[in-house]
């Protein structure tokens, strides 16, 4: 219905990417957004700014255990419940230190849950409900899994599972004729605290890349590299051939 | 640790970048470590700089916390851009009453270099708009302060260079406004007296006045710039802003010996041939450098220096044309060169820049040695004129000159926080 405020719903709403995505979306017309984290003091006062920001729209705030799958499942049926949204991102993850996983497995263990596990998990609970109706899913992806390198693997791993889930649901919603569509997002290295530590020459700014999720979502494209010059950048550092690879200290 | 360096790009410097994202958190991390707060590092010189050292950065702890509409009251998080707020509360009907030259600083930045505008004689300086703000110092205190509540915590803040504490939170009043849009006025003046003419003669009229000045003229012939707030609706109106960049740093400085003078000459005939009122959108007006991302990169790998002086009104008049001869003897200056007289208003923070009489802002390519022997023979002329150098511009004045242009420094030092160090206060306080 055209007249009914647009319901969105962001996982990892903490997130730096998210919360700017958030932003542009208040700033437009009035949205029914509900915030999920896991923690409800964050999530209220991300909140509390948006609703400044867009004094139309209704923000609800919901925690979840983020490695449950029982509870992400409830949690997207009981929003399902209030109203199948309309577009969903999901948004989580965290950079791990890549020596610290090498040196302790239950860091890899916990990287790989964060990072790959639980994303997929919510946007399975999430498609179910928006298959038959349409929308939009993004997920947030990174140009980290388009090919694994030693300086962040268990992240890179993680999210080319990621990118493998989305190409799996894209192919089944197409077989489905489904009017719901997934857009994978690749962020290339963004300026956000989670690269804090990291030089910060050549980082993107992180509203470039949110109002590119943005534009991304309402287009609908299958894959978003953000900004758009890592298309090419990992197209050719996908192709390089691996005595070449090998020797790059990336 | 990361290369960071300040919007002079004279250097960059390894710094432990801690980003505050968590309002509520902020307190623990600051108890018991030294570093230096941070807002969007775009003052000139080293006041945001704490090379080897750790800088909380506050760029993500950048939320609302509460607008009031109907007051034009506002709480929000230090690391909010300016941009930000206008951009959100313009469509209440409402503005910041004093914004400096862009808005793309933060609010702590705003409130630490206690910045000022194009309309100073009416409306002060950002600390006068402050109802409070909350202080987080390295000894795991927390205090809340306002112009009424302590005080002196507050008035040691307002252009306080961050060197009393990491600015949490702040509560500022805006303004009321009936839309975005400015009438203004453009005079072309022959030389400093015309300028001064002027100046005096819009006081009355004119809420926003600035001048540009031709620095290699020697006889301060310019342009004077006045507007006032239009009384023209349509909120929602915005210009269309092709944000263009500088994408990559030039081998030399664009701004140089070759480029200046015709650049001068042409800006000065040209804006002489469209003299007149004129309406314009006040972030166009206002922040015309906004939307050229890393404009400060023309200026060259060596970066660049801003010199910014405020001379009493008594000296006035000679200071500033003895500073412009010597700066078109020297041969060096820039595009960007500001007159403006301040308003007879004093400013609340015990170390605040402005103060009544009149100011000079020119940019410098850095030329190393010339530069510095340039920047010496104007130190001699303010330190004269009894006036004072802008710390937020500043990245080399002698300790001498910042001691007697701010008779206030001891006062200062009591609410100094010692766990909080820049390049700045190691190279005129001493630590």
């Amino acid at each position: 219905m055209p007249d009914s405020p647009q319901r969105i719903v962001i996982v990892g709403a903490t997130s730096s990417i998210a919360e700017h995505c958030a932003r542009l979306w208040v700033a437009g017309r009035a949205v029914a957004l509900t915030l999920v984290g896991r923690d409800a003091g964050r999530l209220e006062r991300i909140a509390a700014d948006l609703r400044v920001r867009g004094p139309g729209s209704t923000i609800a705030v919901r925690t979840v255990d983020f490695a449950d799958a029982r509870a992400i499942r409830a949690l997207a049926d009981a929003l399902a419940h209030e109203g199948v949204p309309d577009q969903v991102l999901i948004a989580h993850g965290s950079l791990p230190d890549q020596q610290a996983c090498q040196r302790d497995l239950g860091l890899a263990a916990e990287a790989l849950e964060v990072n790959a596990v639980s994303p997929v998990l919510f946007a399975e609970a999430f498609a179910g409900h928006m298959e038959g109706k349409g929308g939009t899913i993004t997920i947030i992806g990174s140009v980290a899994g388009d090919r694994g390198r030693r300086s962040n693997y268990v992240y890179g791993a993680a999210k080319g599972l990621v990118t493998r889930y989305a190409q799996g649901l894209q192919h089944r919603l197409a077989g489905s004729g489904s009017a719901l569509r997934v857009v994978l997002v690749k962020p290339g290295p963004t300026a956000t605290p989670m690269t804090a530590h990291l030089p910060q020459r050549g980082l993107a700014p992180v509203e470039q890349v949110a109002r590119a999720i943005v534009q991304g979502s309402q287009a609908g494209k299958p894959v978003v590299y953000a900004p758009g010059k890592w298309a090419l950048i990992m197209m050719v550092i996908r192709h390089l051939p691996a005595f070449v690879f090998n020797k790059m200290n990336i | 640790m990361v290369r960071v360096a300040s919007w002079g790009r004279l250097d960059d410097h390894e710094h432990e970048l801690v980003p505050l994202v968590d309002r509520t958190r902020v307190a623990a991390q600051v108890a018991g470590a030294r570093g230096l707060p941070q807002g969007n590092a775009r003052s000139y010189g080293d006041v945001c700089l704490n090379p080897g050292g750790r800088l909380w950065r506050t760029t993500s702890l950048d939320r609302f916390v509460d607008f009031d509409p109907a007051s034009g009251r506002l709480r929000c998080e230090a690391g909010v851009l300016l941009r930000d707020i206008q951009r959100m509360s313009l469509a209440h009907g409402w503005l910041l009453p004093v914004t400096p030259g862009t808005q793309l600083i933060t609010v702590g930045g705003a409130i630490a270099n206690d910045v000022h505008g194009k309309n100073h004689h009416v409306l002060g300086s950002f600390g006068d708009h402050v109802l409070g703000l909350t202080l987080a110092r390295t000894d795991g205190s927390v205090i809340d302060c306002g112009p009424e509540r302590q005080p002196g915590w507050f008035a040691a803040t307002v252009g306080g260079m961050g060197l009393t504490g990491v600015i949490v939170e702040a509560e500022l009043q805006l303004r009321r406004v009936a839309g975005p849009w400015l009438v203004t006025d453009t005079v072309p003046y022959r030389n400093l007296d015309e300028f001064f003419a002027l100046a005096d003669g819009s006081e009355a009229g004119w809420e926003q006045t600035v001048s540009w000045v031709d620095c290699l003229s020697g006889i301060g012939r310019g342009l004077f710039f006045r507007a006032n707030p239009a009384a023209i609706p349509d909120r929602a109106a915005r210009p269309e802003a092709r944000a263009a960049g500088v994408p990559f740093v030039p081998p030399v400085s664009l701004v140089n010996a070759l480029s200046l003078r015709p650049f001068n000459e042409t800006y000065f005939h040209l804006n002489s041939l469209k003299a007149g009122h004129a309406i314009a959108h006040f972030e166009k007006y206002n922040y015309p450098l906004d939307n050229l991302n890393d404009w400060n990169r023309m200026y060259g790998p060596r970066g660049f220096y801003q010199y910014q002086s405020v001379v009493p009104r008594a000296a006035g008049r000679a200071a500033v044309g003895a500073m412009l001869e010597a700066i078109k003897a020297s041969g060096q200056g820039s595009f960007l060169a500001v007159l403006k007289t301040f308003g007879d208003r004093p400013s609340r923070g015990m170390m605040s820049f402005p103060r009544p009489g009149v100011t000079l802002a020119l940019d410098f390519p850095n030329r190393g040695a010339p530069t510095l022997a340039l920047f010496e023979r104007l130190d001699a002329i303010v330190r004269e004129a009894g006036g004072r150098i802008y710390a937020a511009k500043d990245a080399r004045m002698p300790r001498d000159l910042f001691e007697s242009g701010y008779p206030r420094l001891a006062e200062f030092l009591e609410y100094r926080d010692p766990g909080i160090s820049s390049a700045m206060s190691r190279r005129l306080i001493g630590s």
